[in-house]
């Protein structure tokens, strides 16, 4: 086995191979994977006072390791109501975030991507610029925007719509509000992409054989754009679960999130080894959907490849 | 206005798109153009416009903790965009280039899972490797810029090898080729014909891991020791109490600064494009 590493890595090509590779892998494993592996490993510890407040999972006692792991967190996770409705909740509110990012998202990408040349570049620049200025300042804003003294309020009123103030700030309905603002783009940018390359021709074929607009685009584009769609909806869905920043500041005390849980579990209650059980059932679930992220993108990869 | 009207059969009814683009655009920049408005509101209260005034400008200038907080913040951002591109770079090599390898599916799927996972998996997941590092060799110690700095670049490598190996895809593989023949070293033909034709994807990602790191709450909450407080996480705790007109004046001048750099990088760009052609 030596040998046969030696012998490879004698070899001038296979170390220049070596050395392009490793780095940047070096720094994943150390920085991405190991903290996961840790984050399991302490999920099984139990708490103790001191730092780190958790017990190491082996000990040398008598001769022998004795490896002890301990499944509090976990039992407390399933039988405890409040941690399996954060999750739901969580999945919940993600979930209603994706379908409005598609509502409001997918005819803003189908208009962009059928615009001509010269606007296209304004209109996506115009979709990428709130990208590059501060989420937090944007989230903040809508804190003055949504109160009950703030601007939609007495705007609404002055106009007289409403008589009284609608509550939504510190409501999901705020943090509905919020997650829909800050994950949109993730919806349209990737989805733009993939209407852009949409080829018009089975269009104008369409068009020929005397389809009308709408069905056109229910037998054409709708499934021809499915794979950006999927993948806009991931980077929207997957993050959204775990968000912490948006609860905290449009939520009020009973808008339950993963992220809000973990946080708190951690500062709040100093109990590593809970927030590590949340975090790693929160990945478990969240793997589903990246798999199919994953297998998606290659498909569309091959696809891209099998054009060229 | 003679892109409204419909060309061919097959283009979008020009209603739908007023409509469609109006909405989501005013969306996406109502809270932007409200941060501005009330930047110069001479009151504290963002609901009634009593006047324009300055006054949020001048706070902002006397605030030592924002201010210390803003430096820091932009030497954790210049350190952290600095590795990513660097780290980036060579990840988004490795994937459009070197899928060959044992392991790759490993690999692709540790370069991109920072664009899904939560912010708060992240900072739980290296604190407790810096805690573990810590207990076991007695390094790093304090948490502080370094830790932070670990945190940020690992985050936002991934959006660098993102943009970065979809420039390489891109790229006409006969230069490169053409400078192996004329006897150039692979590392030399990196650097003399590869490099410059991908800088401007690695200036974007360098731009975008810069705005993450500026803007990251979570990651740095957690990995930030009591020494070092960084901007966003200064602006996090003090608006979870309430409204602060000067995070409105910070908000106008991040803006500001903003589409001044993207503008002007998307004009250059477009002119290097036509001189291109």
């Amino acid at each position: 086995m030596l040998d046969r590493l030696g012998r490879r890595l004698g070899n001038k090509a296979a170390w220049s191979a070596f050395w392009t590779i490793a780095p940047p892998y070096l720094w994943l494993v150390l920085f991405l994977l190991l903290p996961f592996v840790l984050v399991l490993k302490i999920s099984l510890a139990d708490l103790k006072f001191g730092i780190p407040p958790y017990t190491s999972l082996t000990d040398l006692k008598d001769e022998a390791i004795n490896l002890t792991l301990h499944l509090r967190g976990y039992i407390l996770l399933f039988s405890d109501s409040l941690y399996i409705s954060t999750y739901i909740s969580s999945l919940k509110m993600a979930a209603v975030t994706t379908l409005w990012c598609a509502l409001i998202g997918y005819p803003m990408a189908y208009y962009i991507a059928r615009s001509p040349d010269s606007i296209r570049n304004v209109l996506l620049l115009a979709v990428i610029l709130p990208f590059w200025t501060s989420l937090l300042l944007r989230v903040y804003a809508w804190v003055g925007i949504l109160r009950s003294d703030g601007l939609l309020n007495s705007v609404l009123m002055a106009v007289g719509v409403i008589d009284a103030p609608l509550e939504i700030y510190r409501t999901d309905w705020a943090v509905y509000i919020g997650l829909v603002y800050a994950y949109l783009p993730f919806f349209i940018l990737p989805l733009y992409a993939n209407l852009v390359k949409l080829d018009t021709r089975l269009l104008d074929a369409a068009y020929d054989l005397g389809a009308k607009p709408w069905r056109a685009f229910v037998s054409i584009t709708l499934p021809l754009s499915m794979p950006g769609v999927i993948a806009g909806a991931m980077l929207v869905f997957i993050p959204a679960v775990g968000e912490y920043v948006i609860p905290e500041l449009l939520g009020g005390a009973d808008t339950l999130m993963m992220g809000r849980i973990m946080w708190n579990e951690f500062f709040t209650n100093a109990d590593w080894p809970m927030a590590s059980a949340i975090t790693v059932i929160m990945v478990l679930l969240l793997l589903i959907p990246m798999i199919i992220f994953q297998v998606n993108q290659k498909h569309r990869y091959e696809a891209d490849r099998g054009n060229v | 206005m003679s892109w409204l009207k419909r060309t061919a059969p097959n283009d979008p009814s020009p209603l739908g798109r007023m409509l469609a683009l109006g909405i989501g655009f005013f969306f996406l920049y109502v809270p932007i153009a409200t941060l501005i408005v009330f930047s110069f509101n001479s009151s504290p209260i963002m609901t009634s416009w009593s006047g324009f005034s300055w006054r949020w400008y001048e706070a902002l200038l006397n605030d030592q903790a924002l201010l210390s907080a803003a430096w820091l913040s932009f030497k954790v951002a210049t350190l952290t965009a600095t590795a990513a591109a660097i780290i980036g770079t060579w990840a988004g090599y490795v994937l459009a280039r070197k899928g060959n390898f044992k392991g790759f599916s490993l690999f692709v799927g540790l370069v991109s899972a920072p664009l899904v996972i939560p912010e708060v998996v992240l900072g739980i997941s290296l604190l407790l490797l810096f805690v573990e590092m810590d207990s076991i060799f007695g390094w790093p110690g304090e948490r502080g810029l370094f830790t932070i700095w670990v945190g940020h670049t690992t985050f936002c490598t991934a959006f660098v090898t993102v943009i970065v190996q979809s420039r390489i895809r891109d790229l006409d593989r006969s230069l490169e080729e053409a400078a192996l023949d004329l006897g150039a070293t692979p590392l030399k033909v990196f650097f003399a014909v590869t490099l410059p034709l991908i800088a401007p994807a690695i200036v974007s990602g360098w731009l975008l891991a810069f705005t993450l790191s500026l803007d990251d709450v979570v990651i740095a909450s957690f990995l930030s020791g009591p020494g070092a407080t960084l901007l966003s996480p200064e602006i996090f705790s003090r608006v979870r109490l309430g409204l602060k007109p000067e995070v409105n004046a910070l908000a106008t001048i991040f803006v500001v600064v903003v589409a001044i750099v993207v503008v002007g990088l998307n004009a250059v760009q477009r002119r290097q494009a036509r001189r291109g052609l």
